[in-house]
């Protein structure tokens, strides 16, 4: 282990721009901006940084950073990263910049929309690296302040409402998360996830959860589970997602959809699953049909929408609920005789594949929507547009690679998630996969349609006047984001490389205590 | 020379280079783009010839090359390259065509500002197909496919300013797309199974023997064995991609795309794709029919589909006035032609068809494009007409695709191909069915196809358009010159008395027959032809037509029927009224699922929470807070604005989350239980 605690600096570099931009009152707009994109970027370069040493083979957590910290509670400050937490960084790296470029402009007050960005980006970091529940609840907890403010005082019309209804349900779920772990921690006196999961693994967390009383394993179980399907949000606890990824302004769209959903994603990944096997097993086929239901529904409601951002935020919903559905399925089949490995190995690939790729998909569509937006004076209902790729070719092309790529298409990143979580469900929970495909149907026809609408046929709308084609700032925001989407569609090696051995051992030793 | 297979790549990377090329081009730069274009399919076409001379030096081999392509659990996923006859010989009629139709293009796109464009998107359309034709793996054939779906989208809605090219577009990436989700369940089942989706891998590949018994052996509920299963939703994608019944909808509106795109699709791409996959995976799609106990063959699905298509197809092309949809249908008909060749057993004719079907419909699609171009898009074969004194060379190789494809018997290809196909049918045994809609096709489209020759070029024009019409430059009307040649000589490959192409694609020496045997079959389909040819010489040819307006003959003979098949038999409408309707209802169900019973359930429980908060406060603010009124107005105000956060819809959503909770909890128990 290097001597630079690395996870450390990923961490807190973006909070010392905060720091800093909080302690600069008198800092200019421009000078705002340009540190917080400054100190947005040393994610990236960090978790490059990390990439370089970072032992692809080896499927246990690296560059461990380990101190006591509330010695009452047992608590350590911990800190670790493996194949799945490196993937999730190398996304925040990727997509925090884009988000800060994104508000580069028409952004009131950017100082203050920069320090609370950074606090965001720093909390989510936070959470994909801790792996102690006090601190790691903490940066949990974090994450959602500046969002609040963010959505309510940079976004539309109907924004205050939109944060406060996000802040208050996502809250109710991290409440009943909370209320799980404490009593975990009186069941079992650590708050290690480490620790935690070995407990799990051999049965003891179930047996003393149960020494509580019969009810308790089950109520844990349940209260964990809540703070993550609300976050991500798992189908039917999503209705605080449309008008809260509609109403903020762009960038923070971006974030929330790109980076902050793969939170709890990553929560039911890190902890509920290797914590619960057995309730989460016991509950699997009901809550694929919940997965289920996000995908199909979630991608039949988007084909209704008008607003193109709801449009892309159910879309969202359909996205991450193949996630869940993978996890779900193979859970599902966890202790079935003759289960084999290799399908859930494909599941779980597929997952953390489709994690990345929506968040660069996802991410991409949202900025598209606000340069659509931006053009048409604040307008960005499905029928204000008409045949802009006749005026703007370059911007239509950007936005028809991302919308491609969203849609599943053969040679850019998105199929291959799609294909393994597809492949692996298929062996797992067949008929499951079965009914996903009308989710892929529909996406692949709202998709068409909004493309039809806006930017086939003769201009109309914001397209029959001033339709200026993307500005040099614009292409910096979307080719790294259209480019990945190229690179991985072609070498996702790139990416499953760093953690294959991490889902193979999780593929590998599928038990039930 | 057998190290090529390693090679293999650069048929499809080459045109894949050009489109990368084509889309950083400026829109003025059209010689880099359309230069880059046709030098990579002059590529592609040596590569694939030289692929072909080391296929044909030892036709029953199968070489490939695999190589991972990304690491998955405790294996990997693999992809490669396959050389064979079977796709030596596609690579090379997908590149010569295409490279001819590229040399159309450059003629009949000459005035189009988005001429740059449009080499881009061919190129890539080419690329795609020929990716699907080297796979030796079916995630990369899918992969393949799936571009070539894109590029279709992006070349029929090229003139996307007109809403019915963009409308046209959507269809057919919606429509292919629906086949495309059986295809990919078939994938993954097969993935499933088999633990490799590679085609041919020493031993291992899922067309290997080995591989095939355990599919076979694998019965699934119903006696259906797995194979048949896998075999039927990976038909799913071709007869989406085919143009087969039911999916067939999207391939005639698919001309709202520039014409040398309508000969792409039609003939070197695209709908070949179908074919040329069900040919590919024969072996998997055929390992069923030893078993006697099996409801269901999938070849025998194959076969029934191919029949009603090519029937179907044929009767819809007598009643459209449309030049380009006239062929539209006719190709319909003609890929039902090829399936059921393929169902009944006899890929290889199948695959014979294909090619010679390549030619002559390329070249009725470039010879209606040369049409169009002269007479200033006119299309309506009524208002054509009188284009044989000026547009001789057209009017000539036109004439020759048109007797090809109506099977004029000996000299043209389509003759051979067609018997070959007929002869397949009339020796299945399971059904006759296949055949009789095979002989009646060849009625119909030898009818309709003397139709549109003598509409379009016989008589005196009967619009200005028509009457202005003068012969295409040689850029466009060479590339005729060299399809009719095909047209001509391809048949003559494949002759009962000498089998080469038969021989090569099967790898083992077919015995020669007499020329003329199966005569009776070949005398009544010969019988049919000039039947056809006759009625059509006689209501279109002898009194020719007057004026743009007058009826058409069967029109007027039987109004309903002529109304019916012109309608397209009404499947758009049936469509639009069941699949369109149920999809549309699912969406307004989704919506009013999220808004009513999910937002409903939240919402209503913010009011009972607001009505307990609103009690709480009155409590609070009466009681309690009375002895706090000393304190400092500011605090007093950040405490109210406080206590509404707490009064209002907080307590609600968390009450949502609590009902959600016991929701959740009682689904638990019910799966428990299970």
């Amino acid at each position: 282990m290097s001597s630079v605690p690395l996870l450390s600096l990923i961490i807190f570099v973006p909070w010392i721009g905060a720091l800093l931009l909080a302690s600069l009152p008198r800092l200019g707009a421009p000078a705002s901006r340009l540190l917080a994109l400054v100190f947005s970027l040393s994610t990236i370069v960090l978790a490059l940084a990390a990439l370089g040493s970072f032992d692809c083979a080896s499927t246990g957590y690296q560059f461990v950073e380990r101190h006591g910290w509330v010695g009452a509670l047992n608590s350590n400050y911990h800190l670790g990263m493996d194949g799945l937490s490196l993937l999730l960084v190398l996304l925040t790296g990727l997509l925090a910049p884009a988000c800060l470029l994104a508000s580069w402009r028409g952004i009131q007050d950017p100082r203050l929309f920069g320090l609370l960005f950074l606090i965001l980006q720093g909390a989510a970091l936070g959470v994909f690296l801790a792996l102690d529940f006090f601190h790691w609840f903490i940066f949990w907890e974090l994450s959602l302040i500046p969002a609040y403010l963010l959505i309510k005082l940079w976004g539309g019309p109907g924004a205050a409402n939109a944060a406060y209804q996000f802040v208050i349900y996502t809250i109710g779920g991290s409440a009943f998360l909370l209320l799980g772990f404490v009593a975990i921690y009186a069941a079992t006196g650590t708050l290690d996830f480490v620790r935690l999961a070995s407990l799990a693994a051999d049965g003891t967390l179930g047996a003393r959860l149960a020494s509580l009383g019969s009810f308790w394993p089950q109520a844990v179980f349940l209260g964990v589970f809540l703070g993550f399907a609300v976050k991500v949000p798992l189908f039917p606890f999503h209705t605080w997602l449309p008008p809260a990824y509609a109403e903020a302004p762009t960038g923070v769209s971006m974030f929330l959809t790109g980076v902050m959903s793969k939170m709890g994603v990553y929560g039911f990944l890190r902890l509920l699953w290797p914590l619960f096997p057995g309730p989460l097993h016991a509950a699997a086929v009901p809550l694929v049909w919940l997965a289920l239901g996000g995908a199909v529904l979630g991608a039949y409601a988007a084909m209704r929408q008008t607003d193109l951002k709801r449009m892309i935020a159910y879309s969202s919903v359909n996205h991450v609920s193949y996630c869940l559905l993978a996890l779900f399925a193979v859970s599902a089949a966890t202790g079935r005789s003759g289960l084999t490995s290799e399908a859930a190995a494909a599941a779980l690939s597929g997952t953390l594949l489709q994690m990345f790729n929506h968040g660069l998909s996802a991410g991409a569509l949202f900025y598209c929507v606000g340069v659509l937006e931006a053009r048409a004076g604040g307008r960005r209902g499905l029928g204000d547009f008409g045949g802009v790729q006749t005026v703007a070719p370059v911007f239509a092309g950007l936005c028809g690679i991302a919308m491609f790529s969203s849609l599943g298409l053969p040679g850019l990143n998105g199929f291959i998630g799609e294909f393994l979580i597809f492949r692996g469900v298929w062996g797992l929970v067949p008929w499951a996969a079965a009914v996903a495909c009308l989710g892929l149907f529909a996406t692949a026809f709202f998709l068409i349609t909004f493309w039809q609408r806006v930017f086939h046929g003769p201009r109309a709308g914001a397209g029959a006047g001033e339709f200026p084609d993307l500005a040099p700032l614009d292409i910096t925001v979307l080719s790294p984001l259209v480019a990945m989407m190229f690179i991985l569609g072609v070498l996702p090696q790139l990416l499953t490389g760093l953690y294959n051995p991490l889902i193979t051992m999780w593929a590998n030793h599928l038990s039930l205590p | 020379m057998e190290s090529l297979v390693a090679y293999l790549w650069i048929i499809p990377a080459l045109p894949l280079a050009a489109a990368a090329l084509g889309s950083v081009t400026p829109r003025g730069s059209r010689r880099i783009a359309a230069g880059a274009a046709i030098a990579a399919m002059v590529g592609a076409l040596v590569v694939s010839c030289l692929a072909l001379r080391v296929a044909l030096a030892d036709p029953s081999a199968h070489l490939f090359y695999n190589f991972r392509w990304f690491d998955l659990g405790n294996g990997a996923v693999a992809l490669g390259w396959l050389l064979d006859p079977l796709n030596a010989f596609m690579c090379v009629m997908v590149s010569l065509v295409g490279l001819l139709i590229f040399i159309f293009s450059l003629g009949y796109m000459d005035a189009d500002e988005n001429f740059t464009r449009f080499f881009c998107f061919l190129s890539l359309f080419a690329a795609a197909m020929l990716c699907v034709v080297v796979a030796n793996s079916l995630l990369l054939l899918f992969i393949g496919w799936e571009l070539v779906g894109l590029a279709s989208y992006l070349l029929i809605g090229f003139w996307f300013e007109r809403p019915a090219a963009a409308a046209a577009a959507k269809k057919a990436f919606i429509t292919t797309r629906i086949g495309d989700l059986g295809f990919l369940l078939g994938l993954v089942w097969l993935y499933d199974t088999t633990g490799s989706l590679l085609l041919y891998d020493g031993g291992n590949g899922v067309l290997e023997s080995h591989v095939l018994g355990d599919l076979t052996t694998q019965v699934l509920a119903g006696g259906l064995a797995a194979s048949t299963a896998i075999g039927l939703l990976i038909f799913c994608g071709a007869v989406g991609k085919s143009g087969q019944f039911p999916l067939h909808v999207w391939l005639p509106d698919a001309m709202e795309g520039p014409t040398p795109v309508s000969a792409l699709i039609h003939a070197a791409t695209m709908v070949a794709a179908g074919v040329f996959l069900i040919a590919r995976i024969f072996p998997l799609v055929s390992a069923d029919l030893g078993l006697a106990t099996a409801p269901v063959h999938v070849l025998t699905v194959v076969a029934g589909i191919g029949a009603i298509t090519a029937f179907m197809g044929a009767a819809i092309a007598v009643a459209q006035y449309d030049l380009k949809r006239i062929l539209a249908f006719s190709t319909v008909s003609q890929l039902g032609y090829m399936m059921l060749a393929l169902g009944v057993g006899s890929w290889v004719a199948a695959i014979f068809h294909l090619l010679t079907h390549a030619f002559f419909k390329a070249l009725l699609f470039l010879g209606a494009g040369s049409v169009i171009h002269a007479a200033h898009h006119e299309q309506d074969i009524r208002s054509l007409g009188g284009l044989r004194a000026p547009m001789r060379v057209t009017y000539v190789t036109f004439a020759v695709g048109m007797l090809a494809l109506a099977g004029f018997p000996f000299v043209f290809s389509g003759f051979w191909s067609k018997e070959a196909i007929l002869h397949a049918a009339s020796e299945w045994d399971v059904s006759r069915l296949p055949l009789y809609a095979g002989l009646a096709g060849v009625v119909l489209t030898a009818f309709y196809m003397t139709r549109l020759l003598c509409e379009v070029f016989w008589g005196r024009p009967r619009s200005p358009a028509a009457a202005h019409a003068h012969e295409s430059p040689a850029v466009m009307t060479v590339p005729l010159v060299v399809l009719a040649i095909g047209a001509f000589a391809l048949g003559f490959l494949g002759t009962p008395a000498w089998p080469w192409l038969q021989s090569k694609l099967t790898g083992r020496e077919v015995p020669a027959r007499p020329l003329l045997e199966g005569g009776a079959l070949m005398a009544l389909s010969i019988v049919l032809v000039a039947i056809g040819l006759g009625a059509g010489w006689a209501l279109y040819g002898r009194r020719l037509r007057a004026a743009a307006g007058v009826d058409d003959p069967l029109a007027a003979a039987a109004p309903r029927l002529f109304a019916f098949l012109r309608a397209r038999m009404k499947l758009d409408e049936l469509y639009a009224a069941t699949v369109g309707r149920l999809n549309t209802l699912g969406a307004a169900l989704a919506v009013v699922l999220d808004r009513w019973v999910w937002g409903g359930a939240v919402g209503l429980i913010a009011r009972f929470g607001e009505f307990t908060g609103s009690v709480n406060r009155e409590v609070d603010e009466g009681g309690l807070n009375a002895g706090f009124d000393s304190i400092s107005e500011r605090i007093r105000g950040a405490g109210r604005a406080y206590s509404r956060a707490q009064t209002g819809e907080a307590h609600g959503y968390l009450r949502t989350l609590a009902v959600a909770f016991v929701v959740l909890a009682l689904l638990v128990l019910l799966g428990g239980g299970r």
